[in-house]
């Protein structure tokens, strides 16, 4: 599978804007990419472990969230993941 | 790091916080990121996801993300940066903005609307590394006029 990498975090991809890995689902995938690109690890889990609730994961045009099986959810090998992190703000809370 | 902007789209993203007053504007910014400076190519407007709340704040669906991310790689560009507006309110950066800003090395450009329109316009980009060292620093905007004249504000 493809992975696109949003611009903050291809400091840590050597640049790279897409990557290939192999693995057969969401979470193998991104596996895969922590192991080749260690330093992401951090930008994208918590230290529990945890997807950072800002990390949004698409399968395709698939919020991985809502997807039955989650981050198990199956990747054939021309399928694309997206990492994309959340933009919202708010001038206050009036 | 000045955030350099053409004229028309400077004033385009001006006036996407106009249309929309007294409710928050919010787009993504296209360009090319150097050591130097943060070029602006294309804007794209995007819709404002919080409709309940869209007096005070803004959020871009992730849909509206990848989409823009897309046509960056089509067009050999790259997300540099976001835009929004601060209706009757200063165009500085709020704890909201801080704390829901997670894109490092991009610029955040805020537009105060005050009665239905557009007054300043500043910039300002997100440094650090990571959620515990990130800052947000006054960046100068330089815009490009269409003789090739440049005017920092």
């Amino acid at each position: 599978m493809q992975i696109h990498i949003p611009t903050p975090l291809r400091a840590y991809t050597d640049k790279q804007e897409t990557i290939s890995v192999e693995g057969t689902t969401v979470n193998e995938g991104l596996a895969a990419l922590v192991a080749a690109h260690p330093d992401l690890q951090q930008h994208l889990y918590t230290p529990e472990g945890k997807l950072r609730s800002f990390v949004n994961i698409y399968l395709n045009d698939d919020d991985v969230r809502y997807l039955p099986a989650k981050e198990d959810s199956p990747v054939a090998p021309t399928d694309e993941l997206t990492i994309i992190p959340s933009i919202a703000g708010g001038c206050c809370s009036r | 790091m000045p955030l350099r902007i053409p004229r028309p789209l400077y004033d385009q993203l001006r006036a996407h916080g106009e249309e929309t007053y007294p409710h928050e504007c919010c787009g993504i910014l296209l360009g090319k990121s150097t050591d130097a400076d943060l070029q602006v190519i294309e804007i794209l407007r995007a819709g404002n996801t919080c409709t309940d709340s869209a007096h005070n704040r803004y959020n871009i669906a992730p849909q509206e993300l990848i989409a823009a991310q897309r046509q960056a790689r089509k067009s050999g560009l790259d997300i540099v940066g976001f835009y929004h507006s601060h209706p009757d309110h200063p165009a500085q950066w709020s704890p909201t903005d801080f704390a829901e800003a997670h894109w490092f090395g991009c610029a955040y450009v805020i537009t105060a609307i005050e009665k239905g329109h557009a007054a300043l316009t500043n910039s300002f980009l997100l440094a650090g590394t990571t959620e515990d060292d990130k800052t947000f620093t006054d960046q100068p905007i330089e815009i490009k006029d269409p003789t090739h004249q440049s005017s920092i504000r």
